[in-house]
C-alpha cells in the first residue's frame, strides 16, 4: 500500500502541487485539502506546503493558524501523526504553536532564493530518518521569513533535546543558531524553511531532498 | 448628468489658469479632431462621461494610434500560431494537445513615479493578460533598465523595481525565471520595466475575449474599484515627464496592486474555465470596466448595458466616469449565461473572490452605461467605435539630424587600453543580486535558472494532463534581448540583430525558435526622429523574423519614453520563445569544463561600434554597426540548436555586450574553470559585439564532429584555445586570476549599490 499524504491548500499557497509532484515522483499518493475542512481525510502524513497563506498579511502564519483544517491537523499531530512544514507551512506551524519559535525577515532584509547546503543534525525524526547525521544536502531557499529566532531557554531545550534537524552550512538569512529545521518533543512535527521538493529531481539540479521526502513516507506506517 | 471638474480628474495639478481654463476634451488628452471625430460618431456632442470613455480607449497606450500603421508589416502567422497580435496574448501549439500563451507588457511610466508599486502592479497586468487565454502563468521574464547606479535616484528605483516584482511575482506564485538588466545614462530620468509573463494550457480550453448571446450577463469580479488609476492610460502612459513636481502630480495615477487577491483570481478563473462555466472573460487593465466592456461586446458582435451602481466601490463618492475608468488592479470581467450564474458565484466564493453581475448582452451593438438596471442612461455610444474607430495616425517621420556624425564616430580612434584586464573586469556584472530575489523556481520547472543565456523550463504546468511517460520530455527555452546601443547608430539593423541574438540565445539552450513578443520602447512620436526609429526598427524586426521563420504574435508599444523634451534611445525589447523537443539532460550552460577545447563559431569584424566597451570605459556612442547576415544567421541558429540537442557541447555561450572577452569570462566565472586563449589581436578583437559568434567549450572527441558540421552549415570555426586553470589568459592582452574575477563579477552591483 502506497503512503497517502495529505497537502493542505490554503488560499495563497503555491507550493501543493510541487509537493504532490515530489511524493508521487517517490511512489506516494497524495491529497490536495482545502483548508476550510474541519477534518482530514484518511492520510499517513500531512504536509504544510509553502506559500503566502492568506497572502500572509499582518504575519506569515498569523491568519492561517485559525483556518479550520488546522484544528484536524492539532489532532493528527496529537495521535502522533508525521507532520511536516516547508517554508510558509513552517511558519505556519510555529504561529499554531506545533513548533517553537518564529521566524522573522531574513537578516539582509531582502526576499532570497538560492540554492543553500544544509547539514542533518539528527537522524531521529519524521524527516530525516532515511538520512545520516552530518550528511550535508544541497536544497534550495526561497523566504522573506526565514531567519528563526526563540529564546535562550528554548533553544538551550532544542539542543538538550536534539530537536535541530537540519543547520545551514553557511547561514543565509541570519537563523539563530544557522538553525534550518527544528522538530517538536514527539520528534512526529518538523518543520523546515528549504524546499525538498525543489530538490527532487537531476534537471533541477539537485536530487537530494528526496531523501528527506523517503523519509516522511518510510516512516509513515511505523508511526501511526 | 453627472459631471466633474478636471481639476479633480487630475488631483489639481492641471488647473487651468484663470478664465483660459483648458477644455474638457483638451485636458483628458483628446485633440480638437478627435473631439470632431467623436461627435460624428454619435451624431451630437458627447456627453462628460462619454468623451471620458473615448479619452482612455484613444489613448496612445490602448489605440496604438501612432504605431499601428506600422506595426501591420510584421509577420505574424505560422501554421502552429493559434492566436496572433491583437487578443490578450499570443498563443502558439507545441503539439501534444498543449500550447502556450506569451505577451510581454510595459509598466515604465508607473515604475518612474513608484517604482514598488509600478513594477507590481505590471506584473499583475500581464498575468491576467495570460490567465484570460485559459493558459496557467508559468514563468514572469523582466527586462529592466535604469540609469548609472551612481546616481541616487536611479538606485532607489532600481531597488524599488526589483522589489515590487520580488514581493508580487513571489507572492502570488509566479516564477520569475530570467530576463536582463541594463544601466544607462539615457533610462536616468525614464527607466524602462518590460514584462513578459508564459502560461501553459491545453488547447481544448483555450477563451477568447469575447461576449456573445444576448441575455447573457456580465459578472465583474476581483478586487472593489477605487479611485487608483483614473487616468493612468492618458495621464501616465501617453505623455512624458517633465519636472518633479509633475511627477508628484501624477502618482494618484499609480495603482496599487494585491497579490493575494490575485492568486485567487487565477485559481478562480482557471477554476471556472476547466468546468466550461464561461462565454467569454476579459480582464481589467488599462482604461479599466470601459476597455474590457467595449472590447468583449466588439469582438463578439454585440451590445452591453452596464450598470454603475452594481459596481462594488472602495469608496463612496464615485461619479461614474470615476467607476467606468478606474484602473484598480486584480478585477476580471466574464461573460456568463443566466444559467450558469449561481455556479459561478459559488465558486468565486470559495476562492473568497467577490463577484458581482454588472452587465447584460443586448443585441445592436451600443455600449450603454445606465446609473442602474432599468434606471438613468448616462452613456450611449457604438461599442465597437471605441477600440475600432480610434485614429491611426500616419506621423511624419525623419531621420535624426545627428545620424551621420554619430555613424561616422568610429570608436577605433579610441585610446586602447592600458591593461585590457582591467577593463574587462569593468565590463562584468553578475545578475544574481537582482534574481536571488526573485522565486525562480516554482513549480518544479526551471533547469536553466536566469543568468544564463536563456531559461529552460520543462513543459508542463499545475493541473495539465500529463503526457504519456514514455513522451519524449519537451521543454522551452525563453529570452529577452534589447540593445539601445546598437538600435540608436542604426535602428533598423540594430533591431534585426536584436532578434538574431534572442533567437541565437534560444538555440544556445538547444530550443527552436517558434514565436517572438515584443515591446517597442521609443519617445515621443510627435518627434518626426521617434517615429523614424520605430518605423525603421519594425523594419529590421519584420527582416529578421521573417529570414529566422519566427512569427511575431504580440507586442506592446511604449512611447513618449522622454523627460524634460529628451527622449530615450529607440530599444524594442525582444522575448523568443523557442522549443526543446526532447530534454533529458540539462543543457550546457554557460561554462567551461576543466580541459575542453575554446572554439568560435561565426567570423569576427574588428570593429568596436556600438560596444559595451566603448560605451562603459570611454562613454562613446558612435560608429556604423558591422553587416548581419541573416541568411547565415539562420544556419548558425540550426547549427547551434542541433549541436546543443546532440550533447556536443560541454558548455556555450552566445558573444554580444562586451564581446569575446565577457563571454569567455562569463564561462570563466560561473564555473570556476580559467582559460587560455590566442589569436586576438587586440582590443578590437576582444570586445567587438559583432553578431552571429558563438564560444563553444568541447571535449577532445567531440572537436572534429564539430568542426565537420560547422563546415557543412557553412559556418565559420576558429580555434581560440583551451579551457582550465584558475586564470582568464588571453595571449599578449590579459592575464587575471579567477578570484578576483570572480570578486569582480560577483561584487559589480552590490558595490554600485552601496557607495562608499
Amino acid at each position: 500500500m502506497a503512503a497517502r499524504v495529505g497537502v493542505v491548500l490554503f488560499p495563497g499557497s503555491n507550493c501543493e502541487h510541487d509537493v504532490v509532484e515530489a511524493v508521487e515522483a517517490l511512489g506516494a499518493e497524495a491529497d490536495i485539502v482545502w483548508h476550510a475542512k474541519s477534518a482530514l481525510p484518511d492520510v499517513d502524513a500531512v504536509v504544510l506546503p509553502g506559500g503566502f497563506a492568506h497572502g500572509d498579511y499582518l504575519r506569515p502564519g498569523a491568519v492561517a493558524r485559525f483556518s479550520p483544517v488546522m484544528s484536524a491537523v492539532g489532532d493528527f499531530v496529537a495521535d502522533g501523526g508525521p507532520v511536516v512544514g516547508i517554508c510558509n507551512g513552517f511558519q505556519v506551524l510555529t504561529e499554531a504553536g506545533l513548533l517553537p519559535g518564529a521566524l522573522q525577515k531574513n537578516s539582509g532584509l531582502k526576499f532570497l532564493c538560492t540554492m543553500v547546503s544544509v547539514r542533518v543534525e539528527t537522524a531521529n525524526s519524521v524527516l530525516t530518518s532515511a538520512a545520516e547525521t552530518g550528511q550535508v544536502l544541497r536544497i534550495p531557499i526561497n523566504h522573506f521569513e526565514g531567519n528563526y529566532t526563540c529564546p535562550a531557554e528554548t533553544l538551550a531545550e532544542l539542543r538538550d533535546q536534539d530537536r535541530v534537524v537540519l543547520r545551514y552550512v553557511d547561514n543565509p538569512n541570519g537563523s539563530t543558531d544557522s538553525i534550518a529545521g527544528v522538530c517538536n518533543e514527539g520528534r512526529n512535527v518538523v518543520g523546515l524553511m528549504p524546499h525538498p521538493e525543489r530538490a527532487s529531481d537531476p534537471l533541477l539540479g539537485s536530487e537530494d531532498g528526496r531523501v528527506l521526502l523517503r523519509s516522511l513516507l518510510a516512516h509513515v506506517p511505523a508511526l501511526r | 448628468m453627472h459631471f466633474w471638474t478636471t481639476s479633480r480628474l487630475y488631483g489639481g495639478a492641471m488647473e487651468g489658469a484663470g478664465s483660459g481654463a483648458p477644455s474638457v476634451h483638451t485636458a483628458l488628452g483628446l485633440t480638437d479632431d478627435e473631439l470632431v471625430a467623436i461627435e460624428g460618431i454619435l451624431g451630437r456632442a458627447p456627453n462628460h462621461l462619454e468623451l471620458a470613455m473615448y479619452a482612455v480607449m484613444w489613448s496612445e497606450h490602448c489605440s496604438y494610434k501612432s504605431s499601428r500603421t506600422h506595426l501591420r508589416r510584421l509577420p505574424t502567422e505560422a501554421p502552429h500560431v493559434l492566436v496572433g497580435p491583437g487578443e490578450n496574448a499570443g498563443v502558439v501549439d507545441v503539439g501534444g494537445g498543449v500550447a502556450v500563451a506569451v505577451r510581454i507588457e510595459s509598466h515604465n511610466h508607473p515604475s518612474a513615479v513608484e517604482p514598488y508599486q509600478g513594477a507590481a502592479t505590471g506584473v499583475g497586468g500581464i498575468l491576467r493578460d495570460i490567465f484570460t487565454m485559459g493558459a496557467r502563468p508559468v514563468a514572469l521574464m523582466d527586462s529592466l533598465r535604469f540609469g548609472p547606479l551612481r546616481d541616487a535616484r536611479s538606485r532607489w528605483l532600481f531597488e524599488g523595481v526589483v522589489s515590487g516584482i520580488s514581493g508580487y511575482g513571489n507572492s502570488v506564485g509566479v516564477p520569475t525565471v530570467g530576463g536582463e538588466v541594463v544601466f544607462d545614462e539615457v533610462y536616468a530620468e525614464n527607466p524602462l520595466v518590460n514584462v513578459l509573463c508564459l502560461g501553459v494550457l491545453p488547447k481544448s480550453r483555450l477563451v477568447l475575449g469575447r461576449a456573445s448571446g444576448v441575455g447573457n450577463v456580465a459578472v465583474l469580479f476581483g478586487s472593489t474599484t477605487g479611485r487608483d488609476g483614473i487616468g493612468g492610460v492618458s495621464v501616465l502612459a501617453s505623455a512624458g515627464f517633465g519636472d518633479a513636481e509633475a511627477e508628484q502630480a501624477k502618482r494618484p495615477s499609480v495603482q496599487v496592486g494585491d497579490p493575494f487577491e490575485e492568486k485567487r483570481l487565477i485559481e478562480a478563473c482557471l477554476e471556472l474555465l476547466d468546468a466550461g462555466l464561461v462565454v467569454g472573460i476579459q480582464d481589467l487593465g488599462g482604461a479599466g470596466l470601459t476597455c474590457a466592456t467595449s472590447e468583449t461586446a466588439a469582438r463578439g458582435g454585440v451590445g452591453m448595458d452596464v450598470y454603475v451602481s452594481e459596481v462594488a466601490r472602495r469608496q463612496p463618492g464615485m461619479e461614474p466616469f470615476e467607476v467606468m475608468t478606474s484602473e484598480s488592479q486584480e478585477r476580471m470581467l466574464a461573460i456568463v449565461t443566466p444559467e450558469s450564474l449561481d455556479e459561478v458565484l459559488a465558486t468565486c466564493n470559495r476562492w473568497e473572490v467577490r463577484a458581482t453581475v454588472v452587465g447584460t448582452v443586448t443585441d445592436g451593438g451600443r455600449l450603454r452605461i445606465l446609473e442602474r438596471p432599468g434606471g438613468e442612461v448616462l452613456a450611449d455610444v457604438p461599442a465597437s467605435s471605441l477600440h475600432d474607430d480610434a485614429p491611426v495616425y500616419d506621423r511624419p517621420v525623419s531621420p535624426p539630424a545627428d545620424l551621420a556624425e554619430l555613424r561616422a564616430a568610429d570608436p577605433a580612434h579610441l585610446p586602447p587600453p592600458a591593461d585590457c584586464g582591467e577593463d574587462l573586469l569593468a565590463l562584468l556584472a553578475d545578475p544574481a543580486w537582482v534574481y536571488r530575489q526573485y522565486d525562480h523556481q516554482l513549480f518544479l520547472n526551471t533547469v536553466e535558472p536566469p543568468g544564463g543565456d536563456a531559461a529552460v523550463l520543462r513543459l508542463k504546468a499545475p493541473g495539465l494532463a500529463r503526457t504519456s511517460p514514455e513522451a519524449p520530455t519537451a521543454a522551452l527555452a525563453l529570452s529577452t534581448d534589447g540593445n539601445a546601443r546598437w538600435c540608436a547608430l542604426d535602428p533598423r539593423q540594430g533591431t534585426a540583430m536584436n532578434v538574431a541574438e534572442s533567437a541565437l540565445n534560444v538555440a544556445c539552450a538547444g530550443g527552436r525558435p517558434l514565436a517572438l513578443v515584443n515591446c517597442l520602447n521609443f519617445g515621443n512620436p510627435e518627434h518626426p526622429e521617434v517615429m523614424w526609429q520605430l518605423s525603421e526598427s519594425i523594419d529590421g524586426m519584420a527582416e529578421a523574423c521573417r529570414a529566422l521563420g519566427v512569427p511575431v504574435v504580440g507586442g506592446n508599444v511604449s512611447l513618449y519614453n522622454e523627460s524634460r523634451g529628451r527622449d530615450i534611445d529607440p530599444t524594442p525589447v525582444v522575448g523568443v520563445l523557442g522549443l526543446i523537443e526532447r530534454l533529458d539532460v540539462r543543457p550546457p550552460g554557460v561554462r567551461m569544463v576543466e580541459g575542453g577545447r575554446l572554439l568560435l563559431l561565426g567570423r569576427t569584424v574588428p570593429t568596436l561600434a556600438g560596444s559595451l566597451w566603448a560605451l562603459q570605459v570611454h562613454g562613446h556612442r558612435g560608429g556604423t554597426l558591422p553587416p548581419l547576415d541573416l541568411a547565415l544567421h539562420a544556419r548558425l541558429v540550426e547549427l547551434v540548436r542541433s549541436l546543443v540537442e546532440e550533447g556536443l557541447a560541454a558548455g556555450i555561450h552566445d558573444v554580444s555586450d562586451g564581446g569575446i572577452g565577457v563571454a569567455l569570462a562569463e564561462m570563466a566565472v560561473r564555473s570556476a574553470v580559467g582559460f587560455d586563449v590566442g589569436g586576438l589581436h587586440d582590443h578590437v578583437a576582444l570586445f567587438s559585439e559583432s553578431p552571429s559568434r558563438v564560444v563553444l567549450c568541447v571535449q577532445d572527441h567531440a572537436a572534429e564532429q564539430v568542426r565537420r558540421r560547422a563546415g557543412a552549415a557553412g559556418v565559420q570555426l576558429s580555434e581560440l584555445g583551451t579551457a582550465g586553470g584558475d586564470r582568464l589568459v588571453v595571449r599578449g592582452l590579459l592575464d587575471v586570476g579567477m578570484d578576483q574575477a570572480q570578486a569582480a563579477w560577483r561584487d559589480a552591483i552590490p558595490t554600485a549599490l552601496a557607495p562608499a
